[in-house]
Parts: C-alpha cells; structure tokens; sequence
C-alpha cells in the first residue's frame, strides 16, 4: 500500500512539474466539442439530443492523449527496471501509475463537462447524471488504457497502435454512459445504466494490474 | 550470502548468447566480467537481476532456487544499468527520495548523497546533470536501497577519475562488510582479488 501511494505521489507530481498533459487534454476536449455546433449548426434541438454522446465521445478522446507516455518514459530511463526490482508487487504499479492518470487526466476532464454540456444545449436535468457518469466511468478510462499502454510500452511511436488497442475496449463505457444520460433527460431511470458502467469500471480495475503487470514483463525482456 | 548461477543459457531473438553457464560467488568475491560487445555481459547481469528469464538453468541463493522465493532473490540485488534512471524536473535528492520511500525506508538520503560527493548537487533537477553526475546518482542509489550483491553495467561510463576511486572505495567498503560485486566494464578498476568470467570463451563453447 506504502509503494502505490508512493509511485501515486511522484506520477502525479511529476505531470504536474512537467505541466502541460493535464492542459492539453482538457484543451483537446474543449476544442473537440465545440467543433459539432460550428460543424452542424446551431440548432439547439439536435446539438441537444447528441449533447451526451459528442461530450463522451471527446472525453474518450482526450483521455488517450497521455496515455502513450504512461509506462514509455520509465522504460526508456530505466526506472522500470528499477520498479520491476522494487519490493512493490508490479500489479500495485500498474493500478498506481492507472490512477495517477486518472487524476492528472481524467479529473480536469470531469470539471469542465459541464460547461461543454451546457455549450451542447443538453437539459439540465441531464447534467447531474452526466457528471455521476463521468465519475464512474473515467476510472475504467485510465484502468483499461493502462493495460494499452502497458503493452505498448516497448513500441516506437505505438500511439496510434495504442489507440487501436484501447478504443474498442472503451465502447461498454460510452454506450452505458450516454444510456445513462440519454435516459435521464428522457425521463426514465439513469440508475440501470450508472450500475452497469460502475460493474465496467470495478472489472476493469480487477483486469487492468494483472494484464498490465504481465505485459511490463514482456516489455521488460 | 552465497550466490550461484547453474547452467545458464541466454538467447537474445534468434541469437545464442551464451549457453550453460555456471559460476558461483560467495561473501566478500569481486566477478569480473570480461567479453567484447554483445558477447552477453548486460544480458547475464539483467539475468542475475531478475529482469531477464533465462532460457534454461537457474539462479540459487544460499541454496534456495530464485523461482521458490522471488522476494527474497529480489530484496538480495541491486542493479546499476547503463541507463541513469533520473527525471528530468525533479532534483536529485526527490529522484534518490522516491527510490528510498519506494523501499519503504524513512529518513533522509543525504548520507548516500555524500557518498559520491553530490551534497552540493542535492537542489538541482537532474536535467542539468552531466553524463558523469547522473551515472553518480545512479550509483548513489547502491547505498539508498542496501542489498548483499551489487550487479554493476559499465558503472565507470562517464565518471572522472576521482569519482572512480570513490566508486572503488564504495565496492571494497560493501566487500568487506560481507557484500559481493559482480561487475561488467571495460576499463581496468582495481578490484582486489577478484575474479573474471571470460564471455567470450562460453560463447564459443568452451569452458569459463
């Protein structure tokens, strides 16, 4: 537990030192959505009905944008190795370096949906249950990109690779999450939808260390 | 401590590196490891280390197999590579301060600092770090996460004259405290009694 939160600490601090990842995701989402009113025009009934799924689909988006560099920089200075040797289980790493990510990442993306909701003309009564859906399923996110990044960590220029990889993995967390709000705007339970993404994120961060752990191994060879 | 390789084998791609290995090294024992490029000397280290799976044989310390108890093997080495694993924007002290914590020790990092004369260097983000001063945070790290066998890559690449002596004090120190070096370098460092592995003689088959 002392080792999580101790490759947790120096992950997080050094996005932050680093500066620039946590901003240029959020920059990235911004820019995204405001490309579908330019792009479809201003009708606010039809930027409505598409508010959830555009702001989703920009989330999924802009959370891969550091997710290449989550396990590369450490294998290229040799600091995997030296996290390979620690007496921290590599599983532990893996959900440590997963949840660095969530917070440097996905977390900046949380606190401006709301306002790219608004921009989308989306009912308010959908914003709450947009914002609990964020917060449930961002943590799968960075769990199940975690595993993409792991096993592209040895790879040249595997961001595209990367994406391919990791993209279809995120399609239960769009469509559970849109269903989510689509449903509260719509009048019906959101719950159903918000417990599905819940059980995507509890068996992704079930899967993610292991699977993770297993390809630093083989990045590490 | 006593450690020892059992007929080792490494194969790298498709390519033999060397085959049925065998050495032993006891409290106290210097191994040298001599060969020309690609002859296999990182790869035995990285194998000794545990980051590498060799292809066949095993690792044995004080007679327990390294596959029976992988913690134990791991708490037992520490490894300097020929990559100095330094972040750029963190000082040098944060950069030992996360190994140390990351072995679940308290306190400072200053006595291992001042082991290769970084004390004054202790404020500064590695990025301005020479090739020399980084290989010597790297090496710092031998005394912020304390093992019995030290495995050293080429530790003396980029380093001045004296810190080479320093380095040299550091490894007959942890030799007479019961430690044991193996080491792979090219340039001759005093190493009092030690012995020397010749990869390239197993490469070609014969004996070590």
């Amino acid at each position: 537990m002392n080792g999580f939160f101790t490759v947790l600490v120096r992950d997080v601090g050094l996005a932050y030192r680093q500066g620039g990842a946590a901003l240029l995701a959020v920059a990235f989402f911004v820019v995204v959505v405001t490309l579908f009113p330019l792009g479809i025009g201003p009708e606010s009934e039809i930027l409505s009905r598409i508010s959830a799924g555009v702001v989703w689909t920009a989330a999924l988006l802009a959370a891969l944008l550091s997710l290449d560099r989550m396990f590369q920089a450490d294998l290229e200075d040799g600091s995997l190795d030296l996290l390979a040797m620690a007496p921290v289980p590599m599983a532990a790493i893996v959900l440590a370096k997963c949840a660095a990510h969530w917070i440097t990442t996905a977390l900046p993306l949380i606190v401006v949906a709301p306002v790219l909701a608004i921009l989308m003309q989306m009912p308010t009564e959908g914003l709450a249950v947009l914002l609990a859906s964020m917060l449930l399923g961002t943590p799968a996110l960075s769990l199940l990109g975690g595993i993409g990044a792991a096993l592209t960590a040895g790879i040249r220029r595997g961001g595209v690779l990367l994406s391919l990889l990791v993209l279809p993995l995120y399609i239960p967390v769009l469509i559970f999450a849109v269903g989510a709000v689509d449903a509260s705007i719509g009048g019906l339970a959101a719950r159903p939808h918000l417990l599905l993404l819940a059980a995507v994120t509890l068996v992704s961060s079930v899967i993610a260390p292991i699977a993770g752990a297993a390809a630093i191994k083989l990045a590490l060879e | 401590m006593h450690f020892a390789a059992k007929d080792v084998t490494c194969i790298r791609g498709d390519r033999l590196v060397f085959a049925d290995l065998s050495f032993a090294l006891a409290s106290g024992e210097a191994l040298l490891l001599r060969g020309r490029n690609g002859s296999g000397k990182s790869s035995l280290l990285r194998i000794a280390a545990g980051l590498l799976e060799p292809a066949s044989g095993s690792l044995i310390l004080d007679d327990v197999d390294r596959l029976a108890d992988p913690d134990r093997f791991r708490d037992a080495v520490a490894y300097v590579g020929h990559l100095d694993p330094l972040k750029a924007v963190l000082s040098i002290a944060e950069n030992l301060d996360f190994w140390w914590r990351l072995h679940g020790r308290r306190g400072t990092v200053d006595a291992a600092l001042a082991r290769f004369g970084l004390d004054d260097l202790a404020a500064i983000p590695a990025r301005y770090l020479s090739a020399g001063q980084r290989r010597r945070v790297n090496l710092a790290r031998l005394f912020v996460a304390p093992a019995p066998l030290w495995l050293l890559d080429e530790p003396t690449t980029g380093l001045d004259a004296a810190s080479i002596a320093a380095l040299v004090d550091a490894i007959a120190e942890h030799r007479g405290g019961g430690g044991a070096v193996m080491v792979a370098t090219h340039i001759d460092i005093d190493l009092p009694g030690h012995r020397t592995l010749a990869l390239d003689a197993v490469a070609a088959g014969g004996a070590p």
